[in-house]
């Protein structure tokens, strides 16, 4: 396949250029974030941008919305993948709402929304139940060690 | 009554658990919450078996909702393959829920219960509708439903340990990652083809093997499943998930969520898009393959020095997932009918191991297994199935788990991949070595009495013994009887493999408008 990497080839694909510049720019603020709010708003980005991939590929240039008025050969925007992404929508929200009230909870039971933090306080708590292992382990081998003698 | 089954058995399965869910809630009272769900468990099983029973000899079921005929209207489409899947997910529901109504007792604030069945059964209803449903859109849908209601589960464990709210948050961003990505690909073919049906999509899709849009389709779609079904480097939420969370979601999510999301991968490599196509063989040879294999050994390796029980069964549930993964990389009839049969078989492994520690946690409150020593003695039952569990795992001749080993054996022999072979036998050996590591604690330590409950720990009742030996029972039952669950391996795989799903259909519930 041979293609011009070139103005009108620019302009022409310029919502999925879009499209790919919001869901890098999402994708990047999850990775990249600590805080686990702005993971979330980086998740809506992310999701927002592949509600516009939808909405964009469903428009026909020129068409009207999808309304039967009777005029023959009117061009109407393809309905389909606007429904689609209306039960996309409402899953994002589904998914913001439950990603903001674990949030809430974590601030309350750990006191912080930092990520890195929060990973600190968990591997104390494996590291303080890994000691109290090996501490227990070391006391039942002296015993041994004792009653041997 | 029996006209209603008969036409719309594909719906029911996934509505009735859908309208329990809200009841659950709406009654408010625990008692009736867990009626309810049991029952709405039980009639989804009895109607999964129907179903099972009539595909069993290859026929594919279409069920066209509302009346509407595909492509434009959406379509249930069940042949062997998903009516197994469909089989596994409703059955471990039935068992799972009367063990879990005695141990949330200990582990969720008595208010939140009703809300626990209502989560169980949104979770149960997705995990269905991703099996049944022929339109590749619902699949995005359930696939969500099952997820959200899965986080919630998951953060339900913070009752007893914090770190289930981060398990779960995790859990619920790289979810989301992987349904987004699926959805971008869902998208992408359909701008590419212009239809969601399955069957549709397939015959569309046959001749466009060079189009970058399909291609670019298929990388989003196996990397946005392989993030929910924990693909070796993709594996980072289950750990989490699967240790922090409430014991019997654990089992329950352990024997299905990932099994679900396999089945859909499987799907979506071998019916939607065609298996004829060069990329989709290279992603399994170069991509597929040398995860799968790396998953086997690093997983186990990881699971071996793990300290919490339940994160040793999690990093062994990835390893397993390695040798599903291998079965589909092997790219054969026998690959996928190994992986379909370890699919079974892993999943009521996992189920009974995950609901016997559970009942060890629920007598002792502790997740550590230095806490369990010498618990053999205390409850002989549940180690009893711990050992049986354990045994399946590895693969030892009479339990279920030696019947996927040997059908993976033979599908990389055929292949004449002695190396693979080898490969799965030295892994089966790291896995001796970790549930030795247990049960030799369980049996042959002294008791630990800095656990103040271990010294009057005993038997759990019979509400988690039963469930727990159910799955013990079948997995030692399937392992001396094989033939039923490979004969429906090997259809199924027949069915996924030679485009079976993508023949004529049998249409039930009427013609459609």
């Amino acid at each position: 396949m041979e293609f011009n990497f070139d103005l009108p080839f620019i302009l022409g694909h310029l919502n999925y250029w879009l499209f790919v510049i919001l869901m890098l720019t999402g994708l990047y603020i999850v990775v990249a974030r600590g805080n686990l709010l702005k993971k979330i708003v980086g998740l809506n980005i992310f999701q927002v941008a592949v509600f516009m991939l939808y909405i964009s590929m469903g428009k026909v240039a020129g068409g009207t919305a999808p309304i039967l008025t009777g005029t023959a050969g009117e061009a109407y925007s393809n309905p389909l993948p606007h429904v689609l992404i209306l039960t996309a929508i409402v899953v994002g929200i589904a998914t913001t709402s439950l990603g903001l009230a674990l949030i809430v909870r974590i601030n309350e039971t750990y006191g912080t929304i930092e990520e890195d933090e929060i990973l600190e306080m968990d591997q104390q708590k494996g590291q303080s139940e890994l000691d109290a292992i090996n501490k227990a382990a070391a006391a039942t081998d002296a015993q041994g060690a004792a009653s041997k003698k | 009554m029996m006209a209603l089954v008969e036409n719309h058995a594909p719906i029911l399965v996934i509505l009735i658990p859908l309208l329990a869910a809200p009841l659950a809630m709406l009654f408010g009272n625990k008692g009736l919450a867990f009626l309810l769900s049991l029952a709405a468990s039980v009639a989804s099983f009895l109607l999964s078996v129907y179903l099972l029973l009539l595909v069993r000899d290859g026929t594919v079921l279409s069920y066209h909702i509302g009346g509407w005929a595909p492509p434009l209207g959406i379509e249930y489409r069940v042949d062997a393959a998903n009516a197994l899947v469909l089989l596994i997910v409703s059955a471990l529901s039935a068992v799972v829920l009367p063990f879990a109504r005695t141990s949330i007792a200990t582990e969720i604030a008595e208010k939140h219960h009703t809300l626990f069945y209502a989560c169980f059964m949104l979770c149960f209803t997705g995990l269905m509708g991703v099996t049944i449903t022929g339109d590749a859109f619902n699949v995005f849908v359930f696939l969500e439903v099952s997820s959200l209601s899965t986080y919630v589960l998951v953060a339900l464990g913070a009752e007893k340990d914090r770190r289930a709210l981060s398990a779960a948050y995790d859990y619920l961003i790289l979810g989301t990652i992987g349904a987004t990505f699926f959805v971008i690909g869902l998208g992408l073919i359909y701008m590419a083809t212009g239809t969601l049906n399955m069957v549709d999509l397939a015959e569309r899709l046959s001749t466009m093997e060079s189009n970058r849009t399909v291609r670019s389709a298929f990388a989003f779609i196996v990397i946005g499943l392989g993030l929910k079904l924990a693909i070796y480097p993709l594996h980072r939420w289950l750990p989490g998930a699967y240790t922090y969370a409430p014991s019997a979601v654990s089992a329950f999510l352990a024997a299905t969520a990932t099994k679900v999301a396999i089945y859909a991968v499987l799907r979506f490599m071998m019916s939607v898009f065609s298996i004829k196509f060069g990329f989709e063989q290279d992603t399994m040879t170069y991509i597929i393959f040398p995860f799968a294999i790396i998953a086997m050994f690093a997983a186990s390796l990881i699971a071996v020095y793990q300290i919490n029980v339940k994160r040793m069964l999690a990093y062994s549930s990835i390893a397993q997932i390695g040798y599903m993964l291998l079965g589909i990389a092997l790219f054969s009839t026998t690959g996928l009918s190994a992986t379909l049969v370890h699919l079974f078989n892993h999943a009521v492994t996992k189920g009974a191991l995950f609901l016997a520690v559970g009942a060890i946690i629920f007598q002792i409150g502790s997740p550590l297994m230095a806490n369990m020593a010498g618990m053999g003695k205390k409850m002989p039952w549940t180690s009893a199935a711990i050992v049986i569990g354990g045994l399946s795992l590895i693969g030892v001749p009479g339990t279920v788990g030696f019947v996927s080993k040997w059908v993976l054996l033979t599908a990389a022999l055929e292949n004449g991949l002695w190396p693979i072979s080898l490969a799965i036998v030295l892994s089966s050996l790291i896995a001796v070595v970790y549930v030795w590591k247990f049960v030799e604690l369980l049996y042959l330590a002294p008791i630990d009495e800095s656990v103040a409950a271990a010294a009057n720990a005993k038997e759990v009742s019979l509400s988690m013994l039963v469930p727990m030996w159910i799955l013990v029972l079948v997995s030692v039952w399937f392992g001396f009887d094989a033939e039923f669950t490979v004969q429906v391996a090997n259809q199924a795989a027949d069915s996924l493999f030679n485009g079976g799903f993508l023949k004529d259909a049998v249409i039930v519930g009427g013609e459609g408008r």
